[in-house]
């Protein structure tokens, strides 16, 4: 690791400032990507700005409507609360299979969504819900967020402080998880709403996707065998050591099945 | 006065107050005043010549104390790394040797290979300037795999070693073994890849060296599993340095599996770098460079036949394996595909005529060299599997068929047709514990219920032998060893009667300072809490082979009975004294010395306190103090074996492989301490079931590069992959070892992958499949119902 200056400000302006104003600044959640980057050289950043310290960036609140989740709340947190586990309880569930427990004590859900790994699990909660992400700037719809492998909407310098997620009817996530990583090789959030359903598949691709075949097919009926025979095409997929990409399209739709069986228990 | 807790008994770990309260002492825990850190710079080219190395800006970078290459190894005149085993093809033609340098010259030959050492006030100031050395590499192309290396048009490791063959060896009788194949009513056909593997210490490895100019004395601390063997070859053969001068500690060490038992270039690089810059070096990989740089394991490509008579008798076996050895011989490289394969290959079968050629070859990768089991886990993969071929394409039940032709217990000694003789055994009492154990006979009605949920449940066995207690010198010569494989230790008794022992082996998480401290117990009567083992430091040990091959208990726990006898020896002399008794009527047992028929008594502590105040002591006849040592060079090696049986429920929809419940009976021989052999084979077992179906070294085939180079993508298996394991013993023992014992640290790792994957094979047997090769990953499985005949039904 190369020496860097760190910053720990106590309000989101003065986030905004640093990185706005100093040169070559890395934003610091939980660290769970940046650190090990950080450890190995492959990253060496002038300056970073750690969020911990920002009030604004944490917290559960239920609206009735929505839960918002501050981006800083460690995943553990996410898996153990109330609120989560009452009103999305699929979220819920998705928090507490992240990595391991160091994972899901130290990262964050704001870490893990401005990060946009493409085997990331929170992304497909956010772009199947299709949850808001609100940024220090303003408010991105999660069908504008995730841009490509590792890209966002983010500008330089914006911060995500929330997230906040429509409650659905149901909701499931199945994941298969890679056996070394514990990330998904194939993850599928589905969630239903009272005038649709959404799929977002995460894992299988360059980032996270919906399906439109199975969200019609789930919105005319919702049981896994209304999407049994909705293959995905596995041009475009990922194929490296663990799984080839024809593999990945096939667990698309059993994960798909079994996330609509978890929904509807 | 603490309790005597001697053999049999299952006493908590003396080390695991230590080791769990933090205060283990590490190598990288160690400081030493001055202490510099050293970075090696490696070779992101898997085959490329050195066209030149520019050091100039490393060297005026901040903290820079020197920047060292391969030609300032040549300069100083050094050696090459030596192998130690030098084996032969069928002509006697010595095998090609390459010199392996320890910073690479001329070449590099692997990716992770050295090509030169930076050291710094710190380690980010090492770093920071070995980002700043300029080495040209002219990238020639590059070969991963075995069958690829041996193309004609291959690309060329080594000038000398034409189709980067470093040996065509054979072992076993081939004329013999092609007449028992053409009177053979069936011969079965296996076509089998045995996976590479990286062993995955917890532990990186990691060297301190520190150079005495007043002295003229040499220390290194490394991650040893032999600091003996690292100091003779390292000072003998590499850095030239006189061997009392030099001295080498191991400390503890966090786990090894084979990994550490090498003596590798850093070592060698940072003890010839403290004297260069007379200051301390430290060095410490980080989990990346260990997979770069820390000898794999496995890596063959079988072809083998099994020929049968009629009613299913073995006739001959016959293996073809071409072995991946790396890039470069590695401390005991060829050995292992070779010496302790192909003598395993009769399993625990009567099977009269063996054959098996080996190609050991030369490829862009890491040295390849015993990993747990080395050798023999391959061997009895083989075999297990092919037994459950014959077995299904004959129509004999695959127990019924290995009963046929397993050797009886009254059989023992049994002479192989390869080389070794089995000295003690029971594999059918061993199955037929494994049978009950493991509810063989309800098996349909688990695997009914399987099928009700959509799942696929196999039932698989391995009924094996390993050898092991490495072993014979006198044997192992022949075989091509060039160093002894015996052991020694020290039993001193200090006056008040507490002791310490020296032992040549390395305790790096088998737990031989609780198992050692029994033997000691149990042979003198002392309490537990007064005896300590020490280990590692050759300063302290007189000598030793140190820890591989299942030999710490077999050949050390041997060297030390002898040793605790011939302290029994004399203090029955200065009881004889004390008691005015004549030797022969002097009677010890329980720590105590008595006279036969007697109430005259002398316990061990008083004759330790005459021994060193010898007021009253026969001084004309016999020396002051309570010390022996003790060598010992076992006669055979040790046959441990038993019978493992795997069951597995598969998800045709995923692909997933779920081991369900895990069988193991062995014999290990006298069991010293039941806890430490159950946690054993719990250990091996899990290795096994990790080449199985998770773990796998996967390289680049046109790059060179190591992909599954970190704990992301390599996949060492956790607590939740496994279920809990029903492990017992059924022991024979070992008739030429002192106490019987037959070491049990690899058992788990030899039998378990041919139960695995013979599970999973019988479970995909109704869709045709007839082997599948290791890792069982879901991709594979998935991919085989793919090309199955029967479509998966959809949930």
């Amino acid at each position: 690791m190369r020496a860097f200056a760190y910053h720990q400000p106590n309000e989101i302006s003065e986030a905004v400032k640093l990185l706005t104003s100093v040169e070559d600044c890395k934003v610091l959640g939980g660290g769970m990507t940046l650190i090990p980057t950080l450890k190995q050289r492959l990253a060496a950043p002038a300056a970073v700005v750690d969020l911990a310290k920002l009030p604004a960036l944490k917290g559960i609140s239920d609206d009735g409507v929505t839960v918002t989740i501050g981006a800083m709340t460690p995943h553990a947190v996410v898996a153990a609360s109330p609120i989560v586990q009452a009103r999305i309880p699929a979220l819920a569930h998705l928090a507490s299979e992240i990595g391991d427990p160091a994972v899901r004590n130290r990262g964050t859900l704001g870490g893990s969504v401005a990060n946009n790994d493409p085997a990331a699990d929170y992304p497909a909660a956010v772009l199947g819900l299709g949850a808001t992400i609100i940024t220090s700037a303003r408010e991105i719809a999660a069908d504008r967020f995730f841009v490509g492998l590792f890209e966002t909407a983010l500008e330089p310098g914006e911060i995500i402080t929330a997230i906040r997620f429509p409650v659905p009817v149901a909701a499931g996530y199945a994941k298969f998880k890679a056996p070394a990583s514990r990330y998904a090789l194939v993850g599928v959030f589905v969630a239903r709403f009272a005038d649709g359903v959404r799929v977002a598949v995460t894992g299988a691709g360059a980032g996270v996707f919906r399906v439109a075949a199975m969200e019609q097919a789930l919105s005319q009926s919702f049981e896994p065998t209304s999407i049994a025979s909705i293959k995905i095409d596995a041009a475009g997929l990922t194929s490296d050591i663990h799984a080839e990409a024809d593999y990945r399209a096939h667990l698309v739709t059993v994960m798909a099945k079994r996330a609509v069986t978890a929904a509807s228990r | 006065m603490g309790q005597v807790i001697g053999i049999g008994a299952a006493p908590k770990r003396k080390e695991d107050q230590r080791f769990l309260t933090g205060r283990g002492n590490y190598v990288s825990d160690i400081k030493r005043p001055g202490m510099t850190a050293g970075v090696f710079i490696r070779s992101p080219h898997a085959h490329a010549v050195l066209r030149g190395i520019d050091k100039s800006a490393a060297l005026a970078a901040p903290g820079v104390v020197a920047v060292l290459t391969g030609e300032d190894v040549a300069a100083d005149g050094l050696g090459s790394l030596p192998c130690g085993w030098g084996i032969s093809d069928a002509k006697g033609v010595p095998m090609k040797e390459p010199p392996f340098p320890m910073l690479a010259q001329g070449k590099v030959r692997f990716v992770g290979d050295m090509v030169a050492f930076v050291i710094a006030e710190t380690l980010e100031q090492a770093k920071s300037a070995a980002e700043l050395v300029n080495v040209n590499y002219e990238v020639l192309p590059s070969v991963v795999g075995v069958l690829d290396a041996v193309r004609p048009d291959a690309p060329q490791l080594f000038d000398d070693v034409p189709n980067n063959v470093c040996c065509d060896w054979e072992l076993g009788d081939k004329a013999a073994v092609e007449a028992a194949f053409r009177k053979a009513a069936h011969v079965a056909k296996l076509s089998l890849v045995n996976n590479r593997l990286i062993g995955n210490p917890m532990e990186p490895r990691a060297a301190i060296a520190e150079y005495d100019p007043g002295k003229g004395h040499h220390t290194l601390w490394t991650t040893s599993q032999f600091p003996h063997v690292v100091r003779f070859l390292m000072s003998a053969l590499v850095l030239k340095l006189p061997e009392h001068k030099v001295r080498v500690v191991a400390p503890d060490v966090g786990g090894g599996f084979g990994v550490k038992q090498f003596h590798y270039g850093e070592e060698a690089v940072v003890t010839w770098a403290a004297k260069r810059v007379l200051r301390p070096v430290k060095w410490v990989a980080d989990r990346s460079e260990g997979y770069l740089s820390d000898r794999h394991g496995r890596d063959h490509v079988t072809e083998a036949e099994l020929a049968l008579d009629e009613n299913g008798k073995f006739l001959a076996l016959r293996v073809k394996t071409l072995a991946n050895m790396g890039g470069y011989l590695s401390t005991f490289g060829p050995n292992i595909p070779t010496n302790l394969y192909a003598p395993l290959l009769g399993g625990v079968y009567t099977t009269p005529a063996i054959y098996c050629n080996v190609k050991v070859v030369f490829t862009n990768t890491v040295p390849v060299d015993a990993y747990r089991g080395a050798g023999r886990p391959e061997a009895t993969f083989v075999v297990e599997r092919i037994v459950d071929v014959a077995a299904a394409e004959m129509g004999i039940d695959r127990v019924e068929l290995r009963r046929r032709n397993m050797i009886p217990k009254e059989a023992y000694p049994y002479q192989t047709p390869v080389l070794v003789q089995y000295d003690s055994g029971d594999p059918m009492g061993c199955l037929d514990g494994a049978l009950v154990a493991a509810d063989v006979k309800n098996f349909g009605v688990r695997k009914a219920e399987s099928a009700r949920n959509g799942k696929f449940r196999g039932l698989g066995f391995s009924t094996y032998v390993e050898a092991c207690g490495l072993a014979p010198s006198r044997f192992a010569g022949r075989l091509g060893a060039r160093g002894g494989l015996y052991e020694s230790a020290t039993v001193r008794v200090h006056p008040a009667g507490q002791v310490t022992v020296m032992i040549g082996t390395h305790n790096h998480g088998q737990g031989h300072e609780t198992t050692f401290a029994q033997i000691v117990c149990e042979k003198l009567g002392v309490p537990f809490e007064n005896v300590d083992i020490v280990f590692g430091d050759t300063d302290r040990v007189q000598f030793g082979m140190g820890t591989y091959g299942s030999r710490s208990l077999v050949v050390g726990g041997a060297a030390l009975s002898k040793a605790a006898d011939k302290v029994i020896v004399k203090g029955k002399k200065i009881a004889a004294h004390l008691l005015e008794a004549s030797e022969q009527d002097i009677h010890f047992e329980a720590g105590k010395f008595s006279v036969a028929g007697t109430d005259r008594v002398k316990t061990i502590e008083e004759i330790a306190g005459a021994a060193y105040v010898p007021h009253n002591y026969p001084l004309e006849i016999l020396e002051p103090g309570l010390e022996e040592q003790a060598y010992y060079d076992p006669v055979n090696f040790t046959y441990p074996g038993g019978c493992h049986i795997a069951e597995v429920e598969i998800d045709p929809e995923t692909g997933i492989v779920t081991l369900v419940n895990y069988t193991a009976v062995d014999d290990v021989g006298t069991v010293i301490n039941p806890m430490i052999v159950e946690g054993q084979l719990h250990g091996g077992i899990v290795q096994g079931v990790g080449q199985a179906l998770y773990e796998n070294a996967v390289y680049d085939e046109s790059s060179g590069q190591l992909v599954s180079g970190s704990l992301m993508d390599y996949c060492v298996p956790r607590a939740d992959h496994l279920p809990m394991m029903k492990v017992a013993t059924h022991s024979t023992l070992c008739t030429h070892t002192p106490m019987g014992v037959k070491g049990c640290g690899e058992v788990g790792t030899i039998g378990s992958p041919a139960a695995v994957i013979n599970a999973v094979v019988d479970a995909l047997a109704h869709l045709g499949v007839t082997h599948v090769d290791m890792p069982a990953t879901p991709n594979r499985i998935w991919r085989l119902l793919q090309n199955a005949s029967l479509p998966v039904a959809a949930e």
